[in-house]
Parts: structure tokens; C-alpha cells; sequence
């Protein structure tokens, strides 16, 4: 007899009809497989084909196009330093104005709110997200900047005047109108993304230290420290969106290529300088030099993002 | 033996004042995010209703001092552009969606998976360079399909990990079922899960779709613009979005007037997609 029993009658069948020996399966596995091969891949084409389209840029200026600070298409000089500060200081004014109420939101959200409510309110939130840049910077235009110009900047050069961060004229675009339209926009993420990570700690530890006797806001204390680094993890990816986010930053930070201190003063950042002066461009160099900015932008967000991933990650994946 | 009354001490104050403080702020936070919706929303509407007629819809753009007109070529540029994205991004994100959720158990997919969530953080400019010169460089001139492959690199993130996750929702037993009546793997994927996580599936896709029709800087140097009529893959197409961006920098009061129509059409098919989402998703095994 070949077969000494029945559970190798199985196994030998096992083996026969397994997905390995099905030629449908093989197929479908690879073929499914090379998709995801060309999703892999598409990251790195992008960042080669646009290393190559910004060599002469990078073999003419080497370093000193991240410290240079003019820009000058005329005499083909190119320096990127107002761009990356301006990039820098609008995403910073808008985490400092956004993650303070991002939390709060995230709070109230998985821990306060009857989820009569949580929901129609993490659906407008999911609204928010979803308009698109160019209708924020239309609506910045026309209704920010005018109430920045006429409220906000008199307001603190009257009682703050002092400090240079509110010096100049009170011109509505500018540094304060960019900075306050970003926190706009990456408030639903920071938002949302916190409170998915809140909700993944253990319900227990809620009991634990409500049955302590802590009071609810001491309780909330201590579901914070547990979803520390997930709310930083949050924090990094709306500090992606804000450092990518072009349209409705262009129509309101008043492109100009200037490092100011005062947030009264227009700015530019690198990603509305690539889209006010890509197609106006004309010298190779000038293209070259704007996609050089593209690779660095690039560069920047893929290593905010995958910090911020690790860390979501390591949050809400432990504890499912 | 007696017990000794319950006499609040200071600290008890404290602590409950600070816990009703911190809470008054966050119900204040909450309160404090839906104010910008609001006033994006009212504004949006409240300008643009007034501009919004059924000339918007069937006119073509009018040269600069004549009034009236609209953006019939927009309309249908935006449609054509988000086509062609979906043509291309589409069969990449559902399979590759595919591919993670049922062979994902290995090294390869984890980094896969990793990488594409990086992707949907690439901003969205970056994309339209990648398209330029991918697309435009090569061609030497600015075409529809640019724009579509700079829309095609955006939406294949969503796409991929909203039909991965769904996929995902569907209960194994429904494998073992289809596995045990000797249908082969790649039939159960096809015709038992991804059927079952159809409706799932859709929903990513409308999102996706929601996503690139909003998109305005990949189509700044791919698609362009164009103020005259072209469906034609190999020209340069006006968008509505790029449209509101020409017409809210124009110093003509009735352009600005359109962009704000064009953004309320531009709000209403991005909310109504969204709406839609919530409609479907009321199933069963796509229930958050």
C-alpha cells in the first residue's frame, strides 16, 4: 500500500489541490504582487525622475541652494532658504493654533461625547477634510485676509506692538493669513487621527482610574500618557499636510521671497513658488532649480510621514 | 464605632475645578471646529448661489469684459481629467489592495503597505512635477493625460488601503466555505470576498474620486487649462479647479463672482460623494 493511513491519504491531497499547485492561484498571487511592485516602485521613480530634472540645478549650487537666500531668474542665481523658512514658519503657526484644539476635539470626541453626537460631529469633521484647497484659499482671499487686515493685525500691533513678530503694516496676505488657513486644514487630521488613537487605549485603564476615584479630567490625564506618542504621530502628519499644502497657502501668504520676522509680512513657500513660477519658467536652469525645490519637498514630507506612521502605528496596532 | 463624615478638602476642590476647566475647553474646542466649517460653507453658498445658473452649466468662458458665460468646457475638463486618473490609478490601488489584504503576511507587504501610506503623504504638487516629467517633458506639451497621471499617483494611495481594509472586514468563514466546495483561491478572492467587500471597495473609490476632482496644483503645468473646448486626451484642458484659481486672482469682480459658483459646484459634488460614502457604508460588513 503506498498510503499508510488516512491522514497522509490527506496530506498528499493537501499537497495536490494547496493554492501552490493551483496555476489560477500562482497567477493571481504574482499578478496581484506586481501591482503592488509598481506601487512600491512609483516612490522611487518619483524621487529619481525628479533628481534627474533637477541635476544641473543640484551640480551648479550643491549646498548653498539651502542657504542661499536670493532668488533671481534673471541673473540665474537660485537660493532656497525664504522658501524652506517660509514652509517652516507657516506649518509651525498652524500646529501651534491647530494641535491645542485638535486635542481637545479628539477628547471630546472618544471620551465626553454620547455618540448621539460623536458621530454627525466626526462626520463634519470628515467634511472639513474633504474641502477641497482651492475653495479654502478662495474663501481666504475674500474672507480671511480682509478680516486679518481690518481685526486681527491692528488688534495686536496696538496691544503687542512691541514684539517683532507683530511689526509692519497690517497688509492682510501674508505669514499670520497662510499660518491661520493651514491650521484650518490640518485640524481634521490631527483631530481624527487622535481620536482613533485615544479610543484604542484599553477601556480598563478608563475603569481603573475612574474606580480610584480620580476625577474625569484626571482619568483623561492618564489615557493621554498612554496615547502619547500616537498624538505625536498625529501631530507629524497634519505637520505633512501643512508642509505640502499649496493652493490656499499661495493665495494667501503674499509671495514674496523675503526671511521676515514679523508674521504682518508676506512670505512664499516652496511649494506655492513651484506652482506661481512653474509655467512661467523659461530657462532650463530656472525649471531645473524648481523641481530641485519639488525633491526637497519630497524628501521633507516622506520622512515626516514615516515617522508619523511609526508611530500611529505602534499605537493602534499593539493594542488590537 | 461611628464614621467619620466625608469632609472635602482642599485638593478635592482643586481637582474638581481643574477637571470641570479642562472639560468646559474641550466641549469649547469642539464648538470652536465647526465655526470655519460654517463660515466656509455659508460664504461658498451665499456667494455662490447668486452666480450659480443654468448659463454656468451649457456656456463656454467669455473673453474678458463681456459678461456672462460659463464653464461647460471646465465641467467636462474636470470630468475627463478624473477619468483618465481613475482609468490608470484604479486597477493599480484595487489590486494592489487585493494582493495585501489576502497574501500580506510577509515582509514584502508590510513594506508595501508602509510605503503607500508615506505615498498619500506626498503633497500633491509634488505629484504634478513627477507628471511633468514624465509626461510633458517627453510630449512637449501640455496634455489632459499629464494631468490625469499626476491624478493617478494621488488617488492610488486611498484606493489601495480602503479596498485593503475592507477586504479584510470580510469574515473568514466565508473563505473556508468557498475553499471546502473546491473552488480554487483566486476564484474565492474574485467571486466570494471581493464581491462580499464590493460595496466597501466603492466607497474608497468615491472617496479617491473625491479627492483628485478637488485637486488644483498637480493640474498647474500637466493639464494646464484651456478656455475653449477639448476632450481630447493630447491637449490642454480647463478644470474647475483651475478655473477658480485664475478667476479669484482676475481683478474682474464678475469672475471672481464665477469662482465662487464654480467652488460651490465644486463643494456640493465633493459633500454630495462623501454623503454618499455614509449611504453605502450602512451595511453589514462595512460598518465602523
Amino acid at each position: 500500500m503506498k498510503y499508510q493511513n488516512q491522514e497522509s491519504i490527506v496530506s498528499h491531497l493537501r499537497l495536490k489541490t494547496s493554492p501552490r499547485h493551483n496555476l489560477g492561484d500562482v497567477v493571481f498571487k504574482y499578478t496581484t504582487m506586481i501591482f503592488a511592485l509598481i506601487v512600491l516602485s512609483l516612490i522611487l521613480l518619483m524621487g529619481y525622475e525628479m533628481y534627474q530634472d533637477s541635476k544641473p540645478s543640484i551640480l551648479k549650487f550643491g549646498w548653498s541652494f539651502l542657504t542661499g537666500t536670493t532668488w533671481d531668474p534673471v541673473q540665474e542665481e537660485y537660493g532656497a532658504l525664504p522658501f524652506i523658512f517660509g514652509t517652516l514658519v507657516s506649518s509651525a503657526i498652524a500646529l501651534v493654533i491647530a494641535l491645542p484644539l485638535s486635542i481637545g476635539i479628539a477628547i471630546f470626541l472618544s471620551e465626553l461625547a454620547p455618540p448621539r453626537l460623536e458621530r454627525p460631529l466626526s462626520f463634519l469633521i470628515e467634511l472639513l477634510a474633504g474641502i477641497p484647497s482651492i475653495v479654502y484659499g478662495l474663501w481666504g482671499i475674500f474672507v480671511l485676509v480682509p478680516w486679518i487686515r481690518t481685526s486681527i493685525e491692528p488688534f495686536f500691533s496696538r496691544h503687542l506692538g512691541f514684539l517683532p513678530i507683530f511689526h509692519g503694516a497690517p497688509y492682510g496676505f501674508g505669514m499670520l493669513a497662510a499660518g491661520l488657513i493651514l491650521s484650518i486644514m490640518v485640524l481634521p487630521i490631527i483631530a481624527s487621527i487622535s481620536r482613533d488613537v485615544l479610543k484604542s487605549v484599553p477601556q480598563t485603564q478608563r475603569e481603573a482610574s475612574l474606580g480610584l476615584g480620580a476625577t474625569k479630567w484626571q482619568s483623561i490625564r492618564l489615557i493621554l500618557k498612554d496615547a502619547k506618542s500616537g498624538i505625536l504621530g498625529a501631530t507629524l502628519l497634519g505637520l505633512g499636510r501643512a508642509i505640502g499644502e499649496t493652493m490656499a497657502v499661495t493665495m494667501v501668504i503674499g509671495n514674496r521671497p523675503t526671511i521676515s520676522y514679523s508674521l504682518f509680512d508676506p512670505g512664499y513657500t516652496m511649494a506655492s513658488v513651484i506652482a506661481n513660477e512653474f509655467t512661467e519658467a523659461t530657462s532650463s536652469m530656472y525649471i531645473s532649480a524648481l523641481i530641485e525645490i519639488a525633491l526637497l519637498l519630497f524628501v521633507m514630507t516622506i520622512i515626516v510621514n514615516m515617522l508619523a506612521r511609526i508611530l500611529v502605528w505602534s499605537v493602534t496596532r499593539s493594542t488590537r | 464605632m461611628s464614621i467619620t463624615p466625608f469632609v472635602p478638602s482642599w485638593q478635592y476642590y482643586r481637582r474638581k475645578i481643574a477637571g470641570a476647566t479642562m472639560l468646559a475647553l474641550c466641549y469649547l474646542s469642539a464648538v470652536l471646529a465647526i465655526v470655519p466649517l460654517v463660515l466656509i460653507f455659508f460664504y461658498t453658498i451665499n456667494r455662490g448661489v447668486s452666480y450659480l445658473n443654468l448659463d454656468f452649466f451649457i456656456q463656454m468662458p467669455k473673453p474678458v469684459g463681456e459678461p456672462g458665460g460659463g464653464m461647460a468646457n471646465a465641467i467636462v475638463g474636470t470630468l475627463v481629467l478624473v477619468a483618465t486618473g481613475s482609468a490608470i490609478g484604479l486597477p493599480i490601488g484595487i489590486l494592489t489592495g487585493i494582493y495585501l489584504a489576502e497574501f500580506g503576511n510577509n515582509k514584502f507587504a508590510y513594506f508595501a503597505r508602509f510605503m503607500t501610506d508615506v505615498l498619500s503623504g506626498v503633497p500633491s504638487i509634488v505629484a504634478g512635477v513627477v507628471a511633468y516629467g514624465l509626461v510633458v517633458v517627453p510630449m512637449k506639451h501640455f496634455s489632459a493625460a499629464a494631468g490625469g497621471v499626476a491624478l493617478a499617483i494621488l488617488m492610488i494611495p486611498t484606493v489601495t488601503r480602503t479596498t485593503e481594509e475592507m477586504i479584510r472586514l470580510v469574515p473568514h468563514s466565508y473563505r473556508e466555505a468557498a475553499l471546502a466546495l473546491g473552488i480554487p483561491m483566486w476564484k474565492t478572492t474574485m467571486q466570494i470576498v471581493v464581491r462580499t467587500a464590493f460595496r466597501g471597495i466603492i466607497t474608497g473609490i468615491l472617496l479617491s474620486i473625491a479627492r483628485i476632482a478637488g485637486e488644483t496644483a498637480p493640474l498647474l503645468f500637466t493639464a494646464l487649462g484651456n478656455r475653449f473646448w477639448s476632450t481630447s486626451l493630447d491637449q490642454p484642458i480647463g478644470s474647475l479647479t483651475v478655473f477658480i484659481y485664475d478667476y479669484a486672482k482676475a481683478p474682474f469682480e464678475d469672475w471672481n463672482n464665477q469662482a465662487w459658483a464654480a467652488a460651490l459646484v465644486l463643494i456640493i459634488l465633493i459633500s454630495g460623494l462623501s454623503l454618499a460614502v455614509r449611504v453605502v457604508t450602512r451595511s453589514k460588513f462595512v460598518q465602523r
